[in-house]
């Protein structure tokens, strides 16, 4: 297993949630989905604005060989979404923790954090 | 799971392993878009010993490929050379779609993995009548090195004849048991080398040391969409006849005292109202998958494969669709209409756009 950036916590359908210092989060997939994935060449994102619940799907990210549905981390409201992946989806694979999020929520319930895994939590889901 | 001869090699390179028709086979070994391109730009070199091969012995064996094959063998019983084309039954429905290479009087043929047991009982079945043997070689194994470079890495190998370079598109020759043919399934030029399992490997690593990039089930898949090949299973199965899946061209009535099995059925088809495979560009973003209807104009369609193509860097497809098609029609993904391009199915010829 590749190295987890000790902030993050996941789903263990892959998803990761940074929270940032303004209180919003940042959601995007795992180094370990991305490689499953192989070759990611194209994402769709939600819309601005969007009230996603979680655990709901929230994009989709496609690889050459098949689509997979993103679900969210947590509930909230849609702020920004990362725009660069629409031309150049491949930044999924070489930065899935950093240049490769998907979108950023105000998140409306801190408590669904308690759901997430640690990323021991998720490192141990994976191999399982 | 069956295992090729090659089976500690993929793993030692690292691949990706999936099961494929109950085979375990490389899916990629580094970046499937990158090994695709490796194809088209240089060489790569494929282990497909996973598709079925079979020798014939004795009898009459062209009356019995007259009989059992849409396509007439005599095209090539008086060559070095192979043919393509369908196995149908009684309904003129597609049992599988197969190669057959004859040099030397010997007749070898290969087929899917997935429908092996489903002909070796049909091939069996009409070979009693010709007093035909029927030889499964699962002892044999079937590398396929693809790509504009191919042709020259080969020669350079060991153990290879240099007569290999000589042989035009489709042509063949045995070396005793081992067949060499200009033959594939990317588009590019290329070989396909059917050897016995015990002389893979030694072919296989020489091919990488010489720069012959190994390449996974995943590019094949895109390789071939891109030359618009069939898939069979996929963009043909035994529910569809050939006319509406673009093997039009492989059945030969030309010869119209040959009765081959299904052809009363092909007969009774009104070709004009046959759906047709076209190839489609996805104009919009997106990705084309198989299941995704089709509109247009005069009718509607099903994507059967899709994908990104790594050569023109959108999403191709191939698609039935009812005809009356022009030039562009509509795609829906996840309830939305996109637009899309109905093309020639070959989307590249000789891996050039």
């Amino acid at each position: 297993m590749s190295n987890i950036p000790g902030d993050l916590k996941f789903l263990s359908s892959h998803e990761w949630i940074r929270v940032e210092s303004d209180g919003t989060v940042t959601v995007g997939i795992s180094d370990h989905a991305q490689d499953l994935l192989g070759d990611i060449v194209f994402v769709e994102l939600p819309e601005v604005g969007q009230s996603i619940d979680a655990e709901s799907d929230a994009a989709i990210v496609e690889s050459v060989k098949a689509a997979s549905d993103v679900y969210s981390p947590l509930s909230g409201e849609v702020i920004e979404v990362n725009a660069l992946l629409e031309d150049q989806p491949e930044i999924v694979n070489s930065s899935p923790y950093e240049d490769g999020w998907f979108y950023k929520l105000n998140p409306t319930n801190m408590n669904e954090l308690e759901n997430l895994l640690s990323p021991e939590d998720y490192s141990e889901a994976c191999e399982d | 799971m069956n295992k090729t001869a090659l089976n500690e090699s993929h793993f030692a390179l690292g691949a990706k392993m999936v099961n494929f028709s109950d085979w375990e086979m490389p899916i990629s070994y580094t970046s499937l878009i990158d090994e695709h391109k490796a194809v088209r730009g240089s060489a790569g070199i494929f282990d497909v010993s996973h598709m079925a091969v079979f020798d014939f012995l004795g009898g009459d064996q062209i009356g019995f490929f007259e009989k059992i094959f849409a396509n007439d063998i005599k095209k090539v019983s008086q060559q070095n050379k192979a043919i393509y084309g369908a196995l149908l039954d009684e309904n003129g429905c597609i049992l599988d779609d197969l190669i057959i290479y004859h040099s030397n009087n010997k007749f070898r043929l290969v087929s899917n993995c997935s429908t092996r047991e489903q002909n070796k009982h049909w091939y069996q079945k009409y070979a009693k009548e010709f007093n035909v043997e029927v030889v499964e070689r699962s002892d044999m194994g079937i590398l396929a090195i693809q790509g504009p470079k191919a042709l020259k890495k080969i020669v350079e190998m060991d153990g290879i004849d240099a007569k290999v370079n000589d042989l035009d598109t489709f042509g063949c020759f045995f070396e005793g048991d081992k067949l060499f043919a200009r033959t594939g399934y990317t588009g590019e030029d290329g070989l396909e080398i059917i050897i016995p399992n015990a002389d893979i490997k030694n072919i296989w690593e020489n091919a990488i040391r010489l720069g012959c990039v190994p390449i996974g089930l995943g590019a094949r898949d895109t390789l071939r969409l891109e030359a618009g090949l069939n898939l069979y299973g996929n963009d043909m199965t035994n529910e569809n006849h050939p006319y509406e899946s673009n093997l039009g061209w492989t059945i030969d009535m030309s010869d119209e005292s040959r009765e081959f099995v299904g052809k009363c059925a092909l007969l009774s088809i009104d070709q004009s109202k046959s759906k047709k495979i076209v190839g489609v560009i996805l104009r919009d973003k997106g990705i084309l998958r198989k299941g995704y209807e089709i509109n247009h104009e005069q009718g509607k369609g099903i994507i059967l494969s899709g994908s990104y193509s790594p050569t023109l860097q959108l999403s191709i497809g191939l698609a039935r669709v009812d005809q009356g098609y022009k030039e562009n029609g509509k795609v829906i993904i996840r309830n939305k209409a996109l637009n899309i391009d109905f093309v020639s199915p070959r989307f590249l010829r000789q891996g050039k756009i």
